[in-house]
């Protein structure tokens, strides 16, 4: 295989308008073998566009208003049109999907597809863009749950909150210039994980163990993207590296249980560089097994390019979200749940991908019978909560007179606590 | 003229009791002609927290000495101890340079001051720099190399360092009653120096002061010091353990220590002990049992991490000539047998049999260290009163004129 083809392929998804932003900044880098997908509601973004690919799910009239700006309706439209999202994800390993989250397009459409793509075996990984706070909270609330649910069908999700983004604007930036950035950003990380697949490398990340790191966890991934050249590159990319705002100043790697990182660089990397990199991370990251590699690009000479993927355990939330699952009618949960299931036999059958993993969508019952569930739920925890037995504070010996004195410690055991005390020694 | 400076004082400013002995050097040795001494209300577990209250108990103790011996107390050997007080080898190396390669006085000088050039940590002090043996060229076991031919001499120190702010504290309280600190000298020290003839030393030996706030431990081997060391534990712990334990008052657990205390379980005559008020009504009963299980514990405690520490220095098994118990602690029933039992060597309390003078004060295991500051003081005195050239001899007088003035 030459060197520049990547041994898996890629196709990228641009969700939404934002999404559709963030593609074109994709597309100017070029990426050689990957596919570009624009998804859109509104067919007038999506003609702007220079995908490849253009899907304009067609939303219902609904008298004159599309669906934009309503994540709810964004999804049915999706969900209806659920084969031909799968169609486009077949035969495709490793799936980006890219999404501002908080609007209608990016938050509705993004889980139903990042479903679709995992049905059909795919990689799923998720670049989003939160919302600022300045948006206010009905879109960030949306964009939540949005999230949620990506978490829950994708394999990965990195999450760029754009109000990280302000640390690193100053007072002059304009608004276009900070999207940019933004934009800027995420297509960084895209193509940073891209290269992390596709480049030939000295020290190989495979493909199986992205896919093992991130589908063990299914947690949230930070990522971070850095770039230095000339004779100090490799002290100059970590400076780089721990000023990125996703990093949050080294606080990310700490957290983080699991670290990938990917080194590139040209035929001039040395060793040395590489194992000062990697000593500085190992040091940040406390309790995190670290995943690394090192690729060589002739394009990078004299250069030095490191993209860390930092994945902290998937916390399940369950806040307690309308989720749009719930609020489908039943009838409709049939549907989609036996196409599912029709899709993924037929899929079976085809053998041509057979590693297709089946999510089963939650049990059916009549609305009725859930809120009744719901309400029994939250009221037990209320009493519970109130019933709770009060804990008395833990045992604190006293050191009688030598309370305020400096204690006698003695390979870690304080002398001055009387002695049967510390070796248990009960009197009756 | 009265010489004054045949007197030596020893000072012991400790947890439960602040001592000053009073030593005369005659013709014929040390005599220990006063004692005096004074509750002590200010010290935690060997350093002085209420000074102001210290120094009016040094006062008492002193004036009291000073009544007994009729002398007037100007100076004092200052015993000093604390957790932070510690010990350890080192060696010290010089090469001799002179063209005969004999070592001279002044060879041994240095290499003592390359032995006292230790790291140390920040805003410590060395108390002492005890010399061991010399080697010279590496031949060991030298106890005077002056004389001798080589072209490297090596000595081994043990030196005793403390933090320097808090051995202050006392002298600057001892300074604040207008007496001289002639010197200070480690507790642990001064009571081997009076317990220890110099056979034992020869044969090793152990000596354990168990104080009332410390317990200082000194270790004997081939006539030096090896080791030394201080841990904070002492009598006041025995007592806030009763305290805690049996659910009384400080000062009550004090006195059910001194009256029921004892060092093992066995030969219980009573089951339980009853506490009576002022006018004799019964206040509170209290199980003996427990009692002596809770002091049993402790005391056993304490041997165990002397013989832990001492196993780790690999001095247990030159301790031939035994140990010797000494302190307050000492006063403890059967604390021989206890410590028999943990250290598994012959145990014995110390007797200050080294001196001549007050019955009264010898016999006392407690006024061991007191006493050991006055014969440290006396060895000074002598190396002193050998040096002294005629001209500083007249010098030192003179000043001491003055000063008395």
């Amino acid at each position: 295989m030459d060197d520049s083809t990547p041994a898996v392929s890629v196709k990228i998804f641009g969700v939404g308008t934002a999404g559709i932003n963030i593609l074109e900044q994709i597309a100017k880098a070029a990426l050689p073998a990957v596919t570009l997908a624009a998804i859109n509601t509104d067919a007038k973004s999506l003609a702007t566009s220079s995908a490849t690919e253009k899907i304009a799910l067609e939303a219902k009239p609904t008298r004159g208003a599309g669906p934009s700006g309503d994540p709810k309706r964004s999804r049915a439209v999706a969900e209806e049109n659920l084969p031909r999202l799968k169609q486009a994800c077949e035969g495709v390993d490793v799936i980006f999907i890219l999404a501002g989250l908080g609007g209608g397009a990016g938050t509705g459409i993004s889980p139903v597809l990042a479903q679709a793509a995992r049905e059909s075996g795919a990689l799923v990984l998720a670049f989003v863009a939160m919302p600022f706070d300045l948006e206010g909270n009905r879109r960030l609330k949306q964009a939540q749950q949005g999230l949620e649910q990506l978490k829950n069908t994708a394999d990965g999700v990195i999450c760029l909150p754009n109000q990280e983004i302000l640390k690193l604007i100053d007072e002059k930036t304009s608004v276009v210039e900070t999207f940019g950035i933004l934009n800027g950003l995420l297509a960084e990380g895209v193509s940073g994980v891209w290269r992390l697949m596709a480049r030939k490398g000295l020290i190989e990340i495979h493909y199986t163990d992205l896919c093992a790191l991130l589908r063990e966890r299914r947690g949230d991934s930070s990522f971070a993207t850095a770039e230095a050249a000339g004779a100090t590159r490799s002290r100059e990319v970590m400076d780089k590296l721990f000023a990125h705002p996703m990093l949050d100043g080294g606080k990310t790697l700490a957290e983080s249980d699991a670290v990938l990182v990917s080194l590139t660089g040209g035929p001039d990397l040395t060793m040395t560089e590489v194992h000062r990199v990697m000593e500085h991370i190992n040091s940040k990251c406390e309790r995190a097994q670290v995943i690394m590699g090192a690729a060589i690009d002739e394009a990078f000479r004299e250069r030095l390019a490191i993209t860390l993927i930092a994945v902290r355990r998937g916390v399940v939330h369950v806040e307690k979200s309308e989720l749009p699952e719930e609020e489908q009618s039943p009838a409709e949960a049939r549907a989609t749940s036996s196409d599912n299931l029709t899709n993924h036999l037929l899929n079976q059958e085809n053998g041509a991908r057979p590693n297709s993993r089946f999510v089963p969508p939650a049990p059916e019952m009549p609305q009725a019978k859930m809120e009744q569930l719901a309400a029994r739920q939250t009221r037990s925890r209320k009493t519970a909560s109130k019933m709770r037995q009060g804990q008395l504070p833990l045992e604190i010996i006293s050191k009688g007179r030598f309370d305020k004195s400096e204690p006698t410690i003695h390979k870690g055991e304080d002398l001055d606590v009387p002695t049967y005390i510390r070796r248990g020694v009960a009197l009756n | 003229m009265f010489d004054s400076s045949s007197i030596i004082v020893g000072l012991e400013v400790g947890t439960s009791k602040i001592c000053a002995v009073v030593g005369e050097m005659t013709d014929s040795g040390l005599n220990i002609v006063g004692l005096g001494q004074a509750k002590s209300r200010g010290v935690r577990k060997g350093e002085i927290c209420d000074a102001p209250a210290v120094e009016e108990d040094i006062r008492n103790a002193i004036v009291e000495a000073e009544q007994m011996a009729d002398v007037e107390i100007r100076s004092v050997y200052l015993g000093v101890t604390g957790g932070h007080v510690r010990g350890f080898n080192n060696r010290g190396v010089h090469p001799v340079v002179s063209a005969d390669r004999e070592i001279s006085e002044d060879d041994v000088q240095d290499v003592i001051k390359n032995a006292k050039t230790i790291n140390l940590p920040a805003g410590n002090h060395v108390i002492h720099a005890i010399r061991q043996h010399f080697l010279v060229d590496g031949q060991d076991g030298i106890s005077n190399p002056v004389g001798m031919l080589g072209s490297r001499v090596e000595v081994d120190v043990h030196v005793v360092h403390g933090n320097l702010n808090r051995l202050q504290n006392a002298i600057r309280t001892v300074k604040g009653l207008q007496l001289e600190v002639d010197e200070i000298v480690f507790n642990g020290l001064a009571s081997s120096l009076a317990l220890l003839t110099t056979e034992q030393k020869e044969l090793g030996a152990l000596v354990i002061d168990i104080g009332g706030g410390t317990t200082e431990y000194t270790v004997y081997s081939d006539g030096v010091i090896k080791h030394a060391s201080v841990l904070a534990i002492g009598g006041d712990h025995v007592s806030n353990d009763l305290a805690y334990g049996l659910k009384v008052p400080l000062g009550r657990a004090e006195q059910l220590k001194l009256e029921h205390g004892s060092s093992f379980l066995d030969g219980l005559k009573e089951k339980s002990a009853t506490i009576a008020n002022e006018v004799g009504l019964p206040i509170k009963t209290v199980n003996l049992e427990h009692l002596r299980r809770i002091m049993s514990l402790r005391l056993e405690e304490i041997f165990q991490l002397i013989g832990q520490d001492l196993e780790q220095a690999g001095l247990l098994d030159y301790l031939r000539s035994g140990v010797f118990i000494c302190g307050g602690g000492a006063r403890i029933p059967d604390i021989a047998r206890l410590a028999e039992q943990v250290l598994q060597m012959p145990v014995s309390i110390g007797k200050t049999n080294s001196i001549s003078g007050l019955k009264s004060a010898l016999d006392q295991p407690e006024f061991a260290t007191a006493i050991g500051l006055v014969k440290f003081g006396s060895f000074q005195h002598k190396k002193r009163a050998g040096k002294a050239s005629l001209r500083d001899g007249i010098k030192t007088t003179i000043g001491q004129l003055f000063k008395r003035a």
